[in-house]
């Protein structure tokens, strides 16, 4: 079966937008994805070297103000929501399919190599500028804050700046 | 009133409902086309915009219902999170963000979706997160001097530009129609098609469209909950009280004396006025913070008749107001200042010359009243304070 095309994208972003308007009413708070990586990331620290995890700084920090498991967090429920609603969304739409998406002119290896990168950048400059697209950019949008909304235009201002030296990742 | 957590629905419950709005925000992600890397990246080689309509979609729809819904007074502005802004990282961790969009083409939400339908690059990219995370949590000590640098606090655009946020949203919208329609001509040019939509379409969206603007209009012309409450409050304050509801200083000090657990005495006075000495018993909720959230369960409660007190009877006649307009079926106000209250109290004189037996009555009522409520004070003094419920302040961001 063909998958099936993509939602209005204004209808969709009103969706999202409704998405967003409940979750700020019932918990005071927005939408994130990076915060939730970093629970995993702290659990993952917690079970490997439990030691490490009691002494260095930004962990027994992290400790002190979040008590108990890391995993224990409203972001780290949220992604795995968010994982169960892409892949309902992708069954409903025949569009669950292990593939691997990627420019025209590059190999699989080239794009496997940019994701991982893209990803170790993303995930750390969304540490440093405490939120990722949705915590900061999105979120910060609804509740109209101003360091939200600087970080989105860092972000796509970034971005548009260095599209033209990757474009061959990209476009002909 | 709203946010829900943690008054309502405990923090426990609130990771449930993690879940489940999770399962939303995936979903419509994924029909938005948030899981297709090509179509992420589309933004920047002028492509495909779609994400670019669907991310500001959002944003307007649930700043308009959050700007509607802290106007009808359903939602508590003044607790919600608004994401603090620090200028230095917002602009690092924004600018390496950027950078790991164009090489990765996700953002940690959208990989997520991705790698949940199946697509490896996805995949990578999460394992590439994690351990970007890793390497900040690891290295904090070499990140942490800029991590503070340039802060300015929880601040909203309305604040920054002292504008009311329903003329920042209106000009947000504007921003993103103006927005809507060159990156649909750069598309089509780019394409070499042109897929202007359908008359009809066009008249829908205009009128859509609409409706943030004219919710935005509404908020900024009509009084907010709170100025139409004080409004009423003002109006009902001049009619004259019922006797049943008013107290004299002798009524009071009786029935602090013999029945104190039916009353709830509230002073509205200012926190000074208020140390400085108040009517044994009394708990403290100034005039000015009488709306606040915090306290209206106190308003409500059934059990108690709540007794207002103060040294403005005009203030203390509108908190009697404000109270019965917050939920108060029966509230009383005394009807003398708290300092005529203690004067006459605590300072008994003995009347002098020929009295007649009334006055002596009164006066041996007062000597009593005095020995009662100094030990009642002095009791109250050493038991712990009445629970004020401390105004909440919600976690948030990534």
């Amino acid at each position: 079966m063909k998958p099936k095309p993509y939602m209005n994208p204004y209808l969709a972003g009103i969706f999202l937008g409704f998405v967003l308007l409940t979750t700020i009413y019932i918990t005071g708070r927005g939408l994130g994805a990076s915060g939730g990586v970093k629970s995993a990331v702290l659990f993952g620290v917690e079970q490997v070297a439990p030691e490490h995890y009691n002494t260095v700084e930004y962990y027994a920090k992290y400790q002190k103000s979040n008590p108990g498991s890391p995993l224990n967090s409203w972001l780290f429920y949220e992604i795995i929501g968010v994982a169960v609603g892409a892949f309902l969304s992708g069954i409903i739409s025949n569009r669950v399919d292990l593939k691997l998406e990627k420019g025209p002119g590059i190999t699989n290896k080239t794009r496997i190599g940019f994701a991982i990168a893209g990803g170790l950048l993303f995930g750390l400059g969304s540490q440093i500028g405490r939120g990722c697209t949705s915590g900061a950019a999105l979120s910060g949008m609804a509740v109209q804050s101003v360091g939200g909304i600087v970080t989105m235009m860092a972000i796509f201002g970034s971005a548009y700046m260095v599209a033209f030296f990757f474009r061959r990742l990209w476009i002909r | 009133m709203a946010p829900l957590v943690p008054e309502i629905l405990s923090n426990e419950f609130n990771l449930v409902i993690a879940f489940i709005v999770g399962i939303g925000f995936g979903y419509a992600l994924e029909q938005g086309g948030f899981s297709s890397t090509r179509k992420l990246v589309g933004l920047f080689y002028g492509y495909d915009f779609t994400v670019l309509k669907v991310f500001f979609t959002a944003g307007i729809t649930a700043m308009t219902g959050v700007i509607l819904f802290g106007h009808l007074g359903w939602l508590d502005l003044s607790v919600i999170y608004v994401n603090p802004m620090f200028v230095w990282p917002a602009l690092i961790g924004g600018g390496i963000m950027g950078v790991g969009f164009i090489l990765g083409g996700f953002c940690p939400g959208t990989s997520i979706c991705a790698a949940a339908v199946g697509r490896i690059d996805a995949v990578a990219f999460v394992v590439g997160s994690v351990i970007g995370i890793f390497i900040f949590t690891e290295f904090y000590p070499v990140f942490e001097p800029i991590m503070n640098m340039g802060a300015l606090g929880n601040l909203t655009l309305s604040e920054a530009f002292s504008m009311p946020s329903e003329i920042v949203g209106i000009l947000i919208i504007i921003i993103a129609f103006v927005a809507f329609y060159f990156t649909s001509k750069i598309e089509d040019r780019v394409s070499g098609k042109d897929r202007t939509p359908a008359k009809e379409t066009q008249m829908k969206y205009a009128v859509v469209g609409a409706i943030p603007v004219l919710v935005m209009f509404l908020v900024l012309i009509t009084p907010n909950k709170k100025e139409a409450v004080m409004a009423e409050v003002e109006q009902n304050s001049r009619i004259e009280l019922a006797s049943s509801q008013l107290m004299d200083i002798d009524k009071m000090a009786f029935e602090l004396m013999n029945r104190a657990h039916l009353y709830n005495v509230i002073d509205v006075r200012d926190t000074a006025s208020y140390k400085a000495g108040s009517i044994p018993s009394a708990v403290h909720i100034p005039f000015d913070q009488m709306y606040e959230r915090r306290f209206r369960s106190m308003y409500r409660q059934p059990y108690k008749t709540n007794v207002f007190i103060g040294d403005d009877l005009d203030q203390v006649r509108d908190a009697v107001e404000l109270a019965r307009e917050l939920g108060d079926e029966d509230p009383e106000m005394l009807v003398a200042s708290v300092v005529e209250f203690r004067n006459k109290v605590f300072n008994p004189v003995k009347p002098t010359g020929d009295v007649n037996k009334q006055r002596l009555d009164e006066y041996r009522f007062h000597v009593d009243a005095k020995r009662n409520l100094e030990k009642m004070e002095e009791r109250l003094k050493n038991m712990s304070k009445p629970v004020v419920r401390e105004k909440v302040t919600i976690q948030g961001g990534c």
